[in-house]
Parts: structure tokens; sequence; C-alpha cells
């Protein structure tokens, strides 16, 4: 360990504390020097230790980027594998929901209380994922797209009615059974003129107490529009015509709006999710939409709810923390 | 000039010589501390007991909770999120109670090294108390000192062999016992056991049992004052919280040096102290350290080396304190010819004070919190998308996730009652709004949350404005929590 010259390797850095009779470092800090203390036995062997594990890692597993693709490790594991693999196991434990969800008509849904929160849960995250981009995250919806909390519907709001929506949707091509319903261009096709659809305007504003009473317009609209939104304007669902009467506009409540609507109305259209969803999740859906505030023909769950929480709760263990 | 003749400059008169290349490792010396009888072996003793006794008994002790919730007085129940201690149970919003328990140990740990020095490395660390408990097992199997140093020099053979192996199960039993009482804390203690041998519990339990037995093998049963030494953190912020007022473990070397044999001493009484250089307090140690090189990392402050140098000094008839407790103030008080202090002023000075009042104030208060927390809890979130939304007939609707919580150990009703907002209606998604009301009850189930989704409609033309949530616990006991929420409104609603 010397140079050709006889001395140390190292040059004059190279010195023993004496009173040790280690090795310093070579190093000093404000007169302060380090020692060069050998590491401990157990030391060096935890470091060979995990250089074996690294190797032993390199062969299992995926590990080394080559030019198309990398090294695949004897396990052959990969993370779409695993990921496929999360995804069984939960659709196994869904499997006797979906099952039980299947089974049931879906007016029965409200009587157990278990059922509907699956069915509200599993709704809720099939919304997300399908009705957001139309009806919005929280299902508020926007002009033309109608507001799904909210107690107004034009078709009906009970689960039924809900589920028949998002099985054949409205105007849709795809289904023979949708929901059609069209209002004349009573405008543009020149069934009235300018001035009448003003007057009927009038009209219509007052239904819903939002203005005075138009008796040009009363006439223009017993004849032309009460035979669907009905002599008092509150809509008829069979035919899917709106309630004329609320406060709730679909394509907005200001005169000039409902003038637009009457000269030439818009259509919305909503896909039917038959051939895209199967039927559990529509029921699901129809759930989650149903408990958004504004379903109608509510079973009450509230008495048997709490009984069967508590029932359900086994006598030491397992605690559920979190109960709808 | 050549660098043979590099001048050494902290002793530039010493001629340089070249190192010798040295072992990549250090070998380790073996330690084979001595039994010892006294007074901190005998307090060593009782510590050892009661912490390995509160280790391995905690979780078969049982607590009548009720049907409802699980009778285990200590369970860390991680699947439900619970923590039971005795009396009092912990959710996991109130982690700030096991945070408060993290800092009291914390400042504890401050408050004795300041007084006494690092007494928790020397009695209560479980390191320590693993260490030790392993090495009476080495005397129990091997002998004493001498007996196994010269097992651990003799070749391999039936009888080391037999003796080694013999050990090591030992060791692997206590091991395995450590492991196998930890997975108690977090389930129940009886059924786990069934479920354990039977094949029936969780991976998690086996791994847990695995890995700790692991452990516990190693670094008790032959890493030992390694651990100490060179994987611990702590002794070096030990060192750091020590000052010339903290009671350490110290040779006194004003009066043992000059060290020699009793017959010197006793010619010449001048030139020798009171040491005779019998290593007592070397053969003792459990990490192998000699004392009388002054304060350093690898002393735990254990102070088997008092109990042996004190009876040293017994036999030759000197007096004891030789390696005494004793502060850095005192020693050089004493060097001097002075007295030390006495010992209440040195525990009570104003640092251990100082620690002492903190460590008791955040005590008591999670004292008096624990003692006047509700077991009714009401917490109340706000749809924000939409904030607000317009029913049928005009009026305005706001909903709210509402959590109740139920802390107590059986099922409650309780009443969701709501002040404020004039004209403000609510009911929930598992009812009909026909229903409607100002108040609506649910039943909690026992120790559980439930959540309910509440809407509140109020007649149009309301603005918005802040009203109140309360919940009322339908018992003797009325307990209430209240929220403030808000109602939302359209601007301008005519």
């Amino acid at each position: 360990m010397a140079n050709k010259d006889g001395s140390p390797k190292g040059g004059a850095s190279k010195r023993i504390d004496e009173p040790t009779g280690t090795e310093f470092v070579g190093h000093e800090w404000d007169g302060i020097e380090e020692l060069d203390t050998p590491m401990p036995r157990w030391w060096v062997w935890s470091y060979y230790a995990c250089i074996v594990w690294a190797i032993g890692y390199v062969i299992l597993y995926p590990a080394w980027p080559l030019l198309e693709k990398g090294t695949e490790g004897v396990l052959g594991w990969t993370s779409r594998g695993q990921f496929a693999a999360e995804m069984q196991t939960e659709a196994d434990r869904r499997a006797p929901i979906v099952a039980a969800l299947a089974s049931i008509p879906i007016e029965k849904l409200p009587e157990n209380a278990a059922n509907m929160r699956e069915a509200i849960s599993g709704g809720a995250a099939a919304f997300k994922v399908n009705c957001v981009q139309c009806h919005g995250a929280g299902a508020a919806g926007s002009k033309g797209y109608p507001n799904l909390n909210d107690d107004d519907w034009i078709w009906g709001g009970d689960l039924k009615a809900i589920e028949t929506t998002l099985v054949h949707g409205i105007r849709w091509g795809g289904s023979r059974e949708t929901r059609l319903s069209y209002m004349p261009a009573f405008g543009r096709d020149g069934m009235l003129t300018q001035a009448q659809i003003s007057d009927v305007t009038k009209h219509v504003m007052s239904l819903g107490e939002n203005g005075a009473a138009n008796q040009k317009g009363a006439e223009i609209y017993a004849a032309q529009c009460a035979s669907c939104h009905g002599p008092s304007g509150t809509g008829d669902r069979k035919l899917g015509a709106p309630n004329l009467a609320d406060a709730i506009w679909l394509y907005g409540g200001s005169r000039a709006e409902i003038e637009q609507q009457i000269y030439a109305p818009a259509h919305g259209v909503m896909p039917g999710w038959k051939d895209r969803l199967d039927p559990v999740t529509i029921t699901m859906l129809a759930a989650y939409i149903h408990s958004r505030g504004g379903g109608e023909d509510f079973v009450d769950r509230t008495a048997k709810e709490g009984a069967a929480a508590i029932e359900a709760r086994p006598e030491t263990g397992a605690i559920s923390d979190e109960q709808r | 000039m050549s660098s043979a003749d590099a001048i050494d400059w902290t002793n530039p008169a010493k001629k340089q010589t070249p190192p010798e290349p040295g072992p990549l490792y250090e070998k380790r010396k073996a330690v084979h501390p001595q039994r010892i009888d006294g007074n901190f072996r005998r307090f060593k003793w009782l510590v050892m007991l009661i912490t390995l006794g509160i280790y391995y008994i905690t979780p078969w002790i049982r607590w009548d909770r009720g049907p409802y919730a699980p009778n285990q007085a200590v369970l860390v129940d991680l699947a439900n999120r619970r923590f039971y201690m005795f009396g009092i149970e912990i959710w996991p919003h109130e982690f700030y109670y096991v945070a408060g328990m993290l800092i009291m140990a914390g400042i504890g740990l401050f408050l004795v090294t300041s007084a006494v020095g690092r007494a928790w490395c020397g009695y209560s660390c479980p390191q320590t108390v693993w260490t030790d408990l392993f090495q009476h097992v080495d005397r129990f199997v091997d002998g004493d000192r001498n007996a196994r140093m010269r097992l651990d020099a003799a070749p391999w053979g039936p009888s080391k062999i037999a003796k080694r192996g013999f050990k090591w199960t030992i060791y692997l039993f206590i091991s395995f016992w450590t492991g196998g009482a930890w997975i108690m804390y977090f389930a129940d203690a009886p059924t786990l056991t069934v479920e354990f041998w039977t094949g029936q519990a969780a991976t998690v339990a086996y791994a847990t049992v695995a890995i700790l037995t692991a452990t516990t093998f190693i670094l008790g049963g032959f890493l030992r004052e390694q651990v100490c030494i060179y994987m611990c953190p702590w002794p070096r912020i030990q060192t750091a919280m020590l000052d010339e007022k903290s009671l350490i473990v110290t040779y006194k070397d004003w009066r043992g040096e000059r060290r020699g044999s009793v017959k010197k001493a006793a010619k010449n009484p001048e030139e020798y102290g009171d040491c005779i250089d019998c290593n007592q307090c070397v053969a003792v140690c459990p990490t192998g350290i000699d004392i009388r090189e002054g304060a350093q990392i690898g002393c735990i402050t254990c102070a088997l080396c008092i109990d042996a140098c004190d009876r040293v000094m017994d036999e030759i008839g000197r007096p004891r304190g030789l390696i005494d407790y004793a502060t850095l103030e005192d020693c050089k008080n004493e060097a001097a010819g002075g007295t030390p202090k006495p010992i209440l002023t040195t525990l009570l000075r104003p640092r251990t004070l100082i620690y002492l009042g903190i460590w008791g104030a955040i005590g008591a208060a999670m004292l008096f919190s624990l003692g006047v927390r509700s077991h009714t809890e009401l917490t109340v979130e706000q749809d924000r998308n939409p904030p607000f939304m317009l029913m049928s007939n005009g009026d305005v609707r706001n909903a709210y996730t509402v959590r109740l919580r139920n802390m107590e150990s059986r099922p409650r009703d309780m009443e969701i009652t709501m002040s404020g907002l004039a004209g403000g209606l609510m009911w929930s998604d598992d009812m009909a709004r026909e229903k409607a009301a100002r108040s609506l009850t649910r039943t909690v189930s026992a120790d559980a949350t439930r959540i309910v989704r509440i809407y509140v409609v109020a007649p149009a033309g309301t603005a918005s404005q802040p009203f109140t949530f309360t919940v009322t616990s339908l018992d003797e006991q009325r307990e209430q929590d209240t929220t403030e929420a808000r109602f939302e409104a359209p601007e301008g609603t005519p």
C-alpha cells in the first residue's frame, strides 16, 4: 500500500491517530479531523444482503429497460396483470349485490334499505362516468339539460319512470320506445304571428303567477297549447309536455326565452342507455337520481333502517363505521 | 521532500509511519457481562418485570363494554378505526389524543434525560430489556462470564452445538412470544390465538409475528449493544440533552487515580487512589465499555458498574461511590474538595421543572378534555354543486350531508333540529318530502356514525343566511352538539 517511492499511498494526508490507531480520512474542518473508523461487520453484511436482494429482485421482476421493451422477470408480474386481478376481486365481491339488484323489480327496490344503499352508491359512480357530461357533476344540469335534483319531472319522477327514460332515452334514434315529444315551431312555420306569440307568452308567464293575465293570449293558448300542456298549463307527463305553471324553465324563464321556445322550440336529445349499460347499472343510476332530492313516490325507509342497522350489528368485532 | 518525511501537524516531532492496511470492517468485541447483584441490578429486575409484564399481559385483560363493543381492555381496532384503552375510546377524528400521548412521551424523555441522564436507555428501552432477558438466558445455559468466554473460544463440538442449539431455541421461543404478544393488541386476543393456531388468522398477523420474531431474535439475541452504539439515533439526541447538572454515571478519577493493587496502595497510600484496577466495572457492563474513560456514547447508564464497584469498595474497606451517579458540576466541586449538592436540588431545577410543567399541562389538558367530551357529535357538509336548487313551486332548497356520531356503546335515538331560517323545513333522502318538518329523529347504532342527507327548503324570497343544526341524544343524558350551517339562495330572488 505504498507508492513507488515508498511514500504512503494518498500522500501526506494519510496519517494515523495515535490514541486509537485509526487512520484519518484526510480532511480537516476548522481543526477538527475525522477518523476513518472501519464499519461494523453487521453493517457490511447488511450491505451485501441488500445487493443480493437487488439481484434477486432484478431476476424476479421487470427491471431493465431495453430498446423494444423491458426485461419481464421470471415471475411474469405486470402492473396491468395486478390491476386486472384487483378488478376481478372487486367484481367477485360485488357479484352478490349485482345479483340481488338484478332480481328485484325496480319498484320494490326501496323496500330493502341495504339494497337501496348499494344501488345509490353504485349509481353515483356510474353517474360520474356516463352522465356528468350533460347533467353536470352535481346533476344540476344547465339550460336545455334538465336539473335532476329538483322535483320537476317532464316524464315522471318515480323510479320506474326514471329507469324508462334511462333505458330508451329522449328522442333517441336507437330505441323505438324512446320518449318522443315535439312541439310545433309556431313562429317559424307560420302558425302564429309574432304578435300572437307575444300574447301567448304573456299568458304563459301568468300561469306561474309571473305577470298579468292576457285575454288574447289565453284564447290562443286554449286553441293551440292546452291540448298538450293542459288548460291550466300543468303539462302532461304522458306526452312529455312540460309544466308551464311551475317555477322551473328548461330553456329559461325570461320573456324572450319563452317566446323563442314558441317560435322555434329547441328539443333536447338524451341517448338511450340499454345498449351501452347493463340493466343493473341502469337500475343503480335510477336509484341515485331518484335519491337526489326530487324523487317521487318515496317509500319511507326511516323506521326500517334504524332497526335493520342495529340488528345487522354483530356481538363483537366488526363495527360499521359509516352507515347511510 | 518525500512524503515519508511528511510533518504530522498534530505532532510535528513525530516521524510519520505508513499506515497498516486495516480490515474492511471492525471485528466485534464480544461482550459477556458478568452476573452482579446490587441496588441498581434489583431496580433493573423490577423495571424488567413491570415492562415485560405490561407488554405480555395487557392484551388479555378483559373490559366489559356491553354487547356492542369489543371486550378487550386495550385494543387498537384498525379495521373499525377505534382505539380502546380501558374506559377510554378514541375515534379517528380524535387522533389528537394519540398525538398528545406521543408528545408527552417525548417530553417525558426530555424530562428524564435532563434529570437523570440516559435512564431510559439503561432500564426501560425495549432493546435494553430484551437484551437483558437474553443475557440471563446466556447465563442460564452457558454459565457466567468466564464460562461463556471459554465456550466462545472452544471449537465446535457436540457439547457446544447442544448448548448453542438449546440457547437459540430459548431465544426463538422468547422472540416468538414477543411477536405473538404484539398482534394481540390489534384483535380480540383469545379469538386471535385460536385463529392463529388453526391457520385462519389474517396473513398480516403471521407476517407481523414472523417479522417481530426475527427482529427480536436478531436484535435481542445477537446485535445487542451494537444497536445502542451504532444503530440507535437516540444516544446522539440524549447526549445533546444532557448538561452539567444532569445525573450521570461517573467514575471519580480524582479519587480513584492512580490505580493500583491493594498491596501497592497499602504500601504507598499517598501515590495510589481507591481504584484497584480490578476491572469489575468493565466485566459487568452490558455494552462492554470502561466507564473510567469518562462519559461516552456507549454508556446506557444502567449503573451496574456502580453495583460492582460498591461491592469491591466494601470488600477492601473503602467508602462506596467511586463510581456513582453524579453531575459534572458536582464532580468539579468534589475534585476541588467541595461537597455535592443535595439530590433534590439537582433534580428540581428550572430546566426539569419546565419540562415537568409542559408535560403535566398537556396531560392535564388531555384528561380534562377526555372528561368533558361529548359522546354525541354532529358534522354538516353542505352540497356545493349546486349550492342551491329551485323547486317547481319556487321554493329554494339546499342539501347537506350530516354525520351523526354516537360514541356510546349502545344504540341511541338522535334528534336533529334546525333553528333560524324562518319558514324553513327539512327532510332527508330516506323520507318523503311531504313529511318535512323542523326536526327529525334517527336511530344511530352503538359506536357508529350515521350519514343522513338532509334537504332544507325555504320559501321563495328567502335570502342567504346562516342557521344552525343541533343534535340531541334522546336519552337521560341529552347530550347536544351544534353546528353552524349556511343557507344559500339565488341573488335577487323576488
